[in-house]
């Protein structure tokens, strides 16, 4: 396990480094001061429509911002994910930068697991700090609390956990731009689905939404993203539930308590292939 | 050469996909010996290097480092290894690369094992320096220190020196001397013939996979005929050797004929590489 966290702290250091954690940071600060515009700008609003639409305007403008925010998070933690990993076998492999490393006596599923720890460590606490930094802004601009504030982002911080994995399986397969492609692509099909299924349940059509749901456990950071979604605006009933669900940024659906379980087998199944693809790899 | 080889591979061979890149190749490097692996592109060296270290593996044939099996972790930890196409971190200082290796070949060096080697390979002082702003010498120089973190039993080096000045070339020949004398197995893989020569114990040259020729440089830079000026022109003796010299004097000499001088012709190593390579695809 030492070996693990030398190559995480050694890849760490490269994020660092090469600022990519400060551009990070940077416009992650942006994105936030534009969504606290946006927040206070919204509840400021309420007050002078209040009345008129026969829904509770607070929680639906509260609901739909985090879920905003969720979505932003999710995406940012992804690019992250995708853009820490994607290179780190068959790209640094042709660059020259692994093969010193390689021939150290750490194993090569070493190598993966201590890459996995530093992005899955950066990713994860970077959603989760996104996140709750978007609910303290929602909070302070409009008073609102979400029903959970643990399951959204406990959901985000595995979610990209998954992704990390997957990246890792994709960049021992794959060249550096088609790993990048291929996983935005799977990210893409599972926000898709996601979407479908949605529209399935306000339009009651089983079958879109049985495939969505399906889909979201085979990508499982759709489920969990969905899951968060849903655990965000749960106590919200009546009317304005029902527009938040089924709104661009509601989750539509509660997922079984056996997602969390699935998402880590699920992240250890790809490493474990990822592993064994690399230890058939001719560097 | 000591009982068990710092390396040692039987029958080795390498497929990749149609292309064979080593063919049934059998190679020894002994406890403090010097071996120079020579071969024209594509002949299969940085293969053979390859899978010596763990990085590719063999279609067939066994290769053993110190008697257990190439790329396991104990044959690892007792190999250093300098690839021919390598990079290191261009954020990364030179003394953060070594101690990043350190950690990872479980070497106690610490700071003197990093300053030793640095001063070894004429980088002293410059420990602090980032690697993105080292020349490819340098570079090339931090590689070679890198490779003997940890004191490794064999060292293979994948043409360590293309990208070295003479100066940087003569403090890697010392250092290979240094080498040899602790008892290190060297497999120095170079198109630079003049190099081997100067300092391998043993020559192996590979071409199309297989090895076309081996031995001393001494005994393959064989004598290349005689050469002898009369008052008729240079009469060339291809066959010749040193010691058929008197009798060819003599012979002269009854014919009639006026010698001016006698030259004995001796080969190159470049000579032997391109009778066993050019001569061969020839």
């Amino acid at each position: 396990m030492s070996d693990a966290i030398t190559i995480a702290r050694h890849a760490l250091k490269e994020a660092v480094r090469r600022r990519v954690l400060l551009v990070v940071a940077l416009l992650t600060a942006a994105f936030l001061g534009l969504f606290a515009l946006a927040a206070f700008e919204a509840f400021d609003s309420l007050d002078q429509t209040r009345g008129i639409v026969p829904v509770d305007e607070h929680a639906l403008t509260g609901g739909t911002l985090l879920g905003l925010a969720m979505f932003v998070a999710l995406f940012l933690g992804v690019v992250l994910a995708v853009f820490l990993t994607l290179d780190a076998v068959r790209g640094d492999a042709e660059r020259g930068l692994l093969q010193p490393l390689v021939v150290r006596p750490v194993g090569r599923t070493t190598l993966l697991v201590g890459r996995l720890l530093a992005a899955s460590a950066v990713c994860a606490i970077y959603v989760v700090v996104v996140f709750l930094a978007a609910a303290l802004i929602t909070h302070a601009a409009g008073d609102f609390t979400p029903s959970s504030l643990a399951v959204p982002a406990a959901g985000l911080a595995l979610g990209v956990v998954t992704v990390v994995a997957v990246s890792l399986l994709g960049t021992t397969l794959l060249s550096t731009t088609a790993n990048g492609i291929a996983i935005f692509m799977v990210f893409a099909t599972g926000l898709a689905a996601g979407l479908l299924g949605q529209i399935g349940e306000g339009l009651e059509v089983d079958s879109l939404e049985r495939a969505s749901s399906i889909i979201s456990w085979i990508v499982p950071f759709e489920a969990l993203y969905q899951n968060g979604l849903h655990a965000l605006t749960s106590d919200i009933d009546g009317a304005t539930g029902v527009i938040v669900q089924l709104g661009p940024f509601g989750g539509a659906s509660e997922v079984s308590a056996g997602i969390w379980l699935w998402a880590i087998a699920w992240s250890a199944a790809v490493l474990a292939l990822a592993a064994i693809a690399f230890s058939r790899r001719d560097l | 050469m000591g009982v068990t080889a710092a390396l040692s591979a039987r029958g080795l061979s390498k497929r990749y996909g149609k292309t064979t890149a080593l063919d049934g190749v059998d190679l020894e490097v002994g406890e403090g010996e010097l071996v120079g692996l020579l071969g024209p592109n594509g002949a299969g060296k940085s293969t053979l290097v390859k899978i010596a270290c763990g990085l590719v593996r063999a279609t067939a044939g066994e290769a053993q480092v110190g008697g257990v099996p190439a790329g396991s972790r104990v044959a690892r930890a007792s190999t250093g290894y300098l690839a021919e196409l390598f990079r290191f971190p261009s954020w990364a200082s030179a003394e953060e690369v070594l101690s990043l290796h350190q950690r990872l070949a479980r070497s106690a060096g610490g700071v003197a094992e990093r300053e030793a080697l640095l001063e070894r390979v004429g980088l002293a002082g410059e420990g602090g320096r980032r690697m993105g702003t080292m020349s490819k010498g340098m570079q090339q120089r931090l590689g070679i220190a890198q490779a003997l973190i940890g004191d490794p039993r064999l060292v293979l080096l994948d043409e360590p020196t293309s990208a070295l000045d003479p100066g940087g070339r003569r403090t890697v020949r010392d250092l290979l001397v240094g080498l040899r004398e602790q008892g290190v197995g060297v497999l120095l893989n170079s198109h630079l013939l003049s190099e081997i020569e100067l300092v391998c114990d043993r020559v192996v040259i590979i071409d199309g996979g297989r090895v076309v020729t081996e031995g001393r440089p001494q005994d393959l830079t064989a004598q290349g005929g005689v050469e002898v000026e009369t008052s008729d022109g240079v009469r060339r003796l291809p066959d010749a050797r040193r010691e058929d010299v008197p009798r060819i004097v003599r012979e002269l000499v009854a014919e009639g004929a006026e010698v001016y001088g006698v030259r004995v012709v001796t080969g190159t190593l470049e000579d032997a590489y391109l009778d066993a390579v050019v001569g061969r695809d020839g």
